[in-house]
């Protein structure tokens, strides 16, 4: 047995040398261009940061070619950002150029800085969850290939982040993003009753269910479980402490699409996602009508925003009726919230628009 | 084994780069990444996972840090039919020495399928794919190559910084340097899960709050600041000569009405006292505004995905506190926390949960915090009051 609870390595030794230099001595910092940030120390260093939009999911080999362009401009340091994209750094303004032209060689886009749609935040989907109720790659990969201009231009109001879950565990936490696509389940799960007796403890399973759905058998001769398909709301959290309970569904799996959260205290405080489609099929490999649905609401909040207003403060200053009328998007009951902090949502004043 | 995959295909066209032709790269060398591609393919014509919930495999010692992960169909893709995680802590701030991703890569290409996530949406380096048989060995070339495994289960997360004081002008406390310091103290806490369910942990340099620490840590910490912003009289003017219009764009959109631009002089003046620390003005005017000098940070408890109870945005908690090493009142608090929380808590209830059922007054006796404004929005609107006697 090896060495344990070393820890991670210390991120001192991986700072390239100019950041040693400056650490916490920067002064201010500029947009140069789309994708390239410069910025100054209060000793007059310049660093420019260069940022490539890459997949979250990569190969070794891939991993190797990034490193060799870190190799031959950037000292052999590189930096990922929290949303998967890769930066280089350097203080040799000469070289910007060229990681760009290395990157693009790659096949890698330089942008996501500024008022731009960086790089999805998302979850594994069918690369490797059992609770999917989506694919998150494609669906990413499908999104980004429609907003591309946005990620290597930064003429958005004001940033707008994006995210995926594969399924409402909301593993990318996308419950605050400008935009967010959440895998759904809309069937019940089916209690397999030969493997719950295996594979189950029948009282944290029953415990497990948010709205009380989940009894005992009713016949005590089974050792298992039945669900109440009219308290259902196909949250999976039995799935996830009972896997005898499957509620994927090829029919009745797909994707909801919030929108107007943030996490900045920017002007507002953070705001929540809240939803804006509370179903769509999954459609692989494309998913066009979430894409198409996701290109319009950008397309009216950039026309309709003023400038630095993120999506949800927009929204605010419109209302929600605005935001449904412009965006043509459906109303339905499904918006209307009755779980856990409903009342919160509903509105007590005579002010709104038609 | 798929050697036709008409529908992922598909997603190799367009702009953006492709996570297909990254498994197949992979798949090329590897037989493991080569039947994933198969299984996805069957996913997506089939329009449901075809991954089973995991088993309880890892390596010795620890009881987090490794997924299990099964195929559902193992006859048709043998490569794939055990296809487990590890996830590796990454450096704070995921800055790398080529050297050492070199070494990952490596490790990778002998004992998994050399695909990876850079990085998980917790922070960790995901290794994706690998044999419960290889779980130990690979565990051992990494400690040997200076890494160690991140947090599952109910246990202390990975916990991660925003790039704070390393390239940011907007760090208000030295994010990289504490999550640092955190992640070693309670390596305990990430590698053996004993807890109700997960606890992460997220600290931001700013209210800009780029890893998003309010909505996704149950502690989320958050540089500010006690004085006033510094504003360069100078650099405004700058600003104003460049054509920016500062009345339109930063005075008139401070939420809180405390900037005030001078007719007469052209001098941007702030009402201190009125200003939330909001960082609109900074984010605009990035030469000529910065924080003040006193800094600290807001400490904030409770953010979470919906599951189970509906989300939570984290709540004030301790509106300002100094961190400086070692950290200690900060590692007391968290310890507090997790006292009370591993007490009185249920299976899988997040410590919001547990604050929401018992009340923010009883938690914040337990951990002997006095109540203050700066930690609700309103006072109550309702008559039913507990008092002592």
């Amino acid at each position: 047995m090896g060495k344990t609870d070393i820890g991670p390595p210390d991120f001192w030794d991986m700072l390239p040398e100019a950041i040693k230099r400056n650490y916490g001595t920067w002064k201010y910092h500029e947009h140069v261009r789309p994708g390239v940030l410069k910025h100054v120390s209060e000793s007059g260093e310049q660093l420019y940061t260069i940022r490539a939009g890459s997949t979250r999911l990569l190969s070794i080999d891939f991993i190797r070619n990034i490193c060799d362009i870190a190799d031959e401009f950037c000292d052999g340091h590189l930096r990922f950002t929290s949303r998967s994209n890769i930066e280089f750094m350097t203080t040799d303004e000469s070289k910007v150029e060229q990681i760009i032209g290395a990157l693009n060689a790659m096949g890698l886009p330089v942008g996501g800085t500024g008022n731009s749609i960086s790089n999805i935040v998302h979850t594994q989907g069918w690369i490797h969850c059992h609770s999917a109720a989506t694919d998150a790659s494609g669906l990413v990969k499908a999104i980004m290939d429609g907003v591309y201009d946005h990620f290597t231009d930064m003429k958005l109001p004001n940033h707008l982040r994006i995210a995926v879950a594969c399924c409402i565990n909301m593993c990318g936490a996308v419950h605050c993003s400008d935009i967010a696509v959440v895998g759904v389940h809309t069937k019940p799960p089916k209690p397999d009753h030969e493997r719950v007796i295996a594979q189950c403890e029948i009282p944290t399973t029953i415990q497990s269910c948010p709205t009380g759905a989940i009894r005992r058998h009713p016949d005590a001769n089974i050792k298992s479980v039945v669900v109440r398909e009219d308290l259902c709301m196909y949250c999976g959290n039995c799935y996830t402490v009972c896997p005898a309970m499957p509620l994927a569904d090829a029919e009745g799996d797909g994707v909801a699409i919030y929108a107007g959260g943030k996490v900045a205290n920017a002007r507002k405080p953070p705001m929540f996602s809240r939803m804006v489609v509370p179903f769509l099929p999954n459609k692989p490999p494309r998913w066009q009508e979430v894409v198409d649905i996701i290109i319009k609401i950008i397309d009216v909040y950039r026309n309709d925003a003023k400038p630095a207003e993120r999506l949800g403060e927009w929204v605010e200053r419109i209302g929600w009726e605005a935001f449904f009328r412009k965006t043509s998007i459906p109303f339905t009951e499904q918006h209307i919230d009755d779980f856990s902090h409903a009342v919160e949502t509903f509105r007590s004043t005579t002010m709104f628009k038609w | 084994m798929a050697d036709e995959t008409p529908l992922l295909d598909e997603l190799e066209k367009g702009p953006w780069p492709s996570f297909v032709t990254e498994i197949k790269k992979a798949g090329e060398k590897n037989k493991a990444a080569k039947d994933l591609l198969g299984v996805l393919e069957k996913s997506y014509k089939d329009r449901i996972t075809h991954w089973k919930h995991g088993g309880i495999v890892g390596v010795t010692g620890y009881g987090s840090g490794v997924i299990g992960r099964y195929c559902d169909s193992p006859e048709e893709f043998p490569n794939a039919a055990m296809f487990h995680t590890v996830r590796v802590n990454h450096p704070a701030g995921w800055y790398y020495k080529t050297d050492s991703l070199r070494k990952i890569c490596d490790i990778w290409e002998k004992y998994g399928s050399g695909l990876t996530n850079m990085h998980g949406s917790t922070g960790d380096i995901i290794l994706l794919g690998t044999t419960t048989d290889n779980l130990q060995p690979c565990f051992d070339a990494l400690t040997e190559a200076g890494f160690d495994l991140g947090g599952s289960g109910s246990a202390l997360r990975t916990l991660s910084a925003c790039v704070g004081p390393s390239r940011c002008e907007w760090a208000n406390i030295d994010t990289l340097g504490l999550i640092r310091d955190l992640t070693m103290e309670f390596q305990d806490e990430i590698h053996r899960p004993r807890w109700p369910y997960k606890f992460k942990i997220k600290a931001s340099g700013c209210p800009n709050d780029c890893v998003a620490s309010i909505a996704r840590a149950d502690f989320t910490i958050i540089g500010t600041w006690k004085d006033s912003i510094r504003i360069d009289q100078a650099e405004v003017q700058n600003y104003v000569r460049n054509g920016f219009n500062v009345e339109k764009h930063v005075v008139s959109r401070c939420p809180t009405e405390a900037l005030k631009l001078d007719p007469q002089t052209g001098e941007l003046k702030v009402k201190s006292e009125d200003c939330v620390r909001c960082m609109h003005c900074i984010n605009l005017m990035t030469r000529a505004i910065r924080p003040g000098i006193e800094k600290g940070a807001t400490i904030l408890i409770g953010g979470k995905a919906p599951i189970i109870k509906g989300a939570y945005l984290s709540w004030v908690l301790v509106p300002f506190m100094k961190l400086e090493p070692p950290y200690d009142d900060l590692k007391d608090l968290l310890r507090k926390i997790w006292d009370w929380w591993d007490e009185n808590g249920r299976t899988r209830e997040r410590v919001a949960e547990l604050i929401e059922r018992l009340g923010l007054k009883t938690f914040l006796r337990e951990i002997g915090l006095k109540p203050v404004p700066q930690m609700v929005k309103y006072p109550r609107s309702n008559p039913y009051v507990f008092f002592d006697k």
